[in-house]
């Protein structure tokens, strides 16, 4: 092992262990919503920082998602296929020119930054609080899709919307076992590092699309 | 490492006589403390969140060197690996010979202000690397030739207008636009070339989980999701200070963070970082690896009470609410971390004798301690370290180099004057006899104040007079 290493952790071995007894826990806030509340919430957080909400049931999803797609101009959509919305999605494309996941690891990165106009994903769930969506990407659902194309659409079933991120993370365990990478995503890219004004669609999509299905 | 004490004096004096740049600061910084006013609608629940976010720091800073095993444990069974660094030379080495290993000459940096703290793009580029920095502020700094002035809001110096012209300067293709969102468009379409190409990316951390190896990384603009998701090779730097025990104690500090630096109830991005990619995976770099730096916080470890400074979750809260920094804006600090956390966190790392001038610019306010989320008692530790600057028995490096002999012996005598009631009286008299003499001027003190004449009759005199015979 190396010689920083062992000198770093002998000098905080040396030092007197800081005594932690007299400091008090304290707490975060929890919060319990009923589903019309958290939907609520969700929704005026993402709105409030531009991001769509569209509110959709299990039969009517396909018909929100081709508007959507149809609305923001998306020649083409890349999706995963292996989904049970992807199955769907190949027996009635939204759109003219549907791409999957499958595509060669050889021209992913191409094809994402250069062609993509819209990419939909699933999503693990969402959180109330913050009007967050927690996406865990996997091979099938890569992690590029919710970041380099222009327009982002998620889809989101109410059953996983939780109050707060701490709820979430303890509801699923996420300590027994974390991804490749694990996201939380609040809104479409944006940035104040100009005069602290807000500018959407810095690096990351310039648009984020929620499609809110009710289940 | 240089000094910042020579000069400080001159680059107050700059700043202050820079009225755009002390109305940047000025609007930007009441922006800042509204915002997080906002956020925290209800005094009680905010103190109990500070409470806990305390708490969790304290408890991981008690066990920082298994904390650290652990953290390098889990994170080398997840593939990513681990090296570790006592200086920033040592850390720009590191990373120069993972570059070389790949044979790498472009490099595309997420914002760290660890790697500031290294001189990391400096370092490189004089070894023939191409090191472009992504965060929009970072950019525009980058192509000023300016460090930043704010941890969270590098640019915030600067206004649009001096951004236009910078990027009419330096990219006459592009039309010139004095529009926020045109100047945005601009740098996405700059920048995204460069990460498409990029053979390594760079990124700091906000917090490192022991429990799951797990990396953190906060943003908005999702340039730190670019550099550590397309290049191939993905490098991490942080401070040993960053890692916490349990990744439970992650949605507190995040919410700790987001608020007190921005005002947002959370950022767009929350980047949870585990492992390289993984058989099947398309996308994630191969191969990722994380530099622990000490540059001299193990030694601020070993004190009780200076150790407070190792719970900073640097949101820059302190800086916003400081009435001396919102004056003098980050540069006239002179040193990476400016504001109130680096006035302590500075002197501590790099020596007194460097940095110890720091210690003076704050009124002691109390504002800084006041909004820290991880309750950092930042006056009192301003306090302690302005005495170690004066007195040799301290135990931060440089302790005792800031002594005058001429300040040293007025203080003593001050002292024995009024330990001595016949000395007292003796001077008293002399005083107040002799008021006529006393001088006109008195440095730099009298530089914008009268000076102070001695009245013609003591207080016990007024006293006695008036009948006064308690003491």
């Amino acid at each position: 092992m190396s010689k920083a290493r062992q000198n770093i952790l002998a000098r905080l071995r040396s030092a007197q262990r800081p005594d932690i007894s007299a400091i008090g826990e304290g707490s975060a806030e929890t919060h319990f919503w009923d589903i019309d509340e958290r939907m609520r919430r969700f929704t005026d957080r993402m709105t409030a920082v531009r991001a769509e909400v569209v509110e959709t049931s299990p039969e009517t999803w396909t018909e929100a998602l081709q508007a959507i797609c149809e609305k923001k101009g998306a020649r083409n959509l890349l999706y995963s296929a292996a989904s049970a919305f992807g199955e769907v999605i190949s027996q009635q494309p939204p759109v003219a020119h549907p791409v999957t996941t499958d595509l060669g690891s050889d021209v992913w990165k191409t094809t994402l930054f250069h062609e993509i106009d819209a990419a939909l994903t699933t999503t693990l769930g969402g959180i109330a609080e913050t009007g967050t969506l927690m996406l865990w990407p996997d091979a099938q659902e890569p992690r590029m899709m919710s970041l380099v194309p222009p327009v982002h659409i998620a889809i989101l079933e109410t059953r996983t919307l939780f109050n707060t991120f701490a709820e979430a993370v303890a509801a699923m365990r996420w300590q027994d076992g974390m991804p490749t990478n694990a996201l939380l995503i609040s809104g479409p890219s944006k940035s104040a590092d100009i005069e602290q004004t807000l500018a959407y669609g810095v690096h990351g999509p310039k648009e984020l699309v929620v499609l809110l299905i009710r289940n | 490492m240089q000094t910042t004490d020579a000069g400080f004096d001159i680059r107050i004096r700059d700043a202050l006589g820079n009225e755009r740049v002390r109305g940047n600061f000025r609007r930007a910084m009441d922006g800042l403390m509204q915002r997080r006013l906002d956020l925290f609608p209800d005094a009680e629940a905010m103190e109990s969140l500070r409470q806990h976010g305390m708490r969790i720091k304290a408890s991981a800073l008690s066990r920082l060197p298994e904390l650290l095993e652990e953290l390098e444990a889990k994170l080398t069974g997840n593939g990513i690996r681990v090296h570790w660094a006592e200086t920033p030379l040592e850390a720009n080495q590191i990373v120069l010979d993972i570059m070389q290993s790949h044979g790498a000459t472009s490099m595309i940096k997420g914002k760290s202000m660890v790697s500031e703290e290294m001189g990391l793009n400096h370092f490189l580029e004089q070894r023939g690397i191409d090191v472009l920095e992504s965060d929009l502020g970072e950019f525009i700094l980058q192509l000023a030739g300016e460090p930043p002035s704010h941890i969270v809001a590098p640019a915030i110096h600067k206004d649009r207008y001096q951004i236009a012209e910078l990027f009419r300067e330096k990219f006459p293709e592009i039309p010139y636009s004095e529009d926020i969102d045109e100047l945005t468009q601009s740098a996405r379409t700059i920048l995204r070339d460069r990460f498409e190409t990029a053979e390594v990316g760079l990124s700091g951390v906000n917090f490192a989980v022991a429990e799951t190896g797990t990396l953190c990384l906060v943003e908005n603009e999702g340039n730190g999701r670019m550099s550590t998701t397309v290049p191939p090779v993905h490098i991490a730097v942080t401070g040993i200070e960053k890692v916490v025990e349990k990744l439970e104690q992650i949605p507190p500090l995040l919410t700790l963070l987001t608020r007190s630096a921005t005002g947002q109830p959370v950022t767009t991005y929350f980047n949870m970082i585990s492992s390289p990619c993984k058989p099947g995976e398309k996308d994630g770099p191969e191969e990722v690896h994380l530099v622990l730096l000490d540059n001299g916080r193990s030694g601020i470890y070993s004190d009780p009470e200076l150790l407070a400074t190792l719970r900073c979750i640097r949101c820059g809260a302190c800086m916003n609410h400081c009435p001396v920094y919102t004056r003098i804006g980050g540069h006239a600090y002179g040193t990476v971390y400016p504001g109130p956390i680096g006035t302590i966190f500075e002197p501590q790392k790099g020596g007194l004798d460097k940095h110890g001038a720091l210690t003076t610019a704050s009124s002691l306010c109390g504002a800084c301690g006041e909004v820290c989320p991880v309750r950092i008692p930042i006056p009192n530790l301003i306090n302690r370290l302005r005495y170690e600057s004066q007195h040799s028995d301290g135990v931060t490096p440089g302790s005792g180099s800031k002594r005058k002999r001429s300040e040293a012996m007025i203080w003593k005598a001050w002292s024995l004057l009024y330990r001595k009631p016949l000395l007292y009286r003796m001077m008293t008299k002399t005083a107040t006899r002799l008021r006529m003499l006393a001088p006109g001027k008195a440095g730099p003190w009298t530089r914008y104040r009268t000076a102070p004449k001695p009245a013609a009759r003591s207080l016990h005199d007024l006293a006695r007079t008036h009948g006064v015979v308690d003491e």
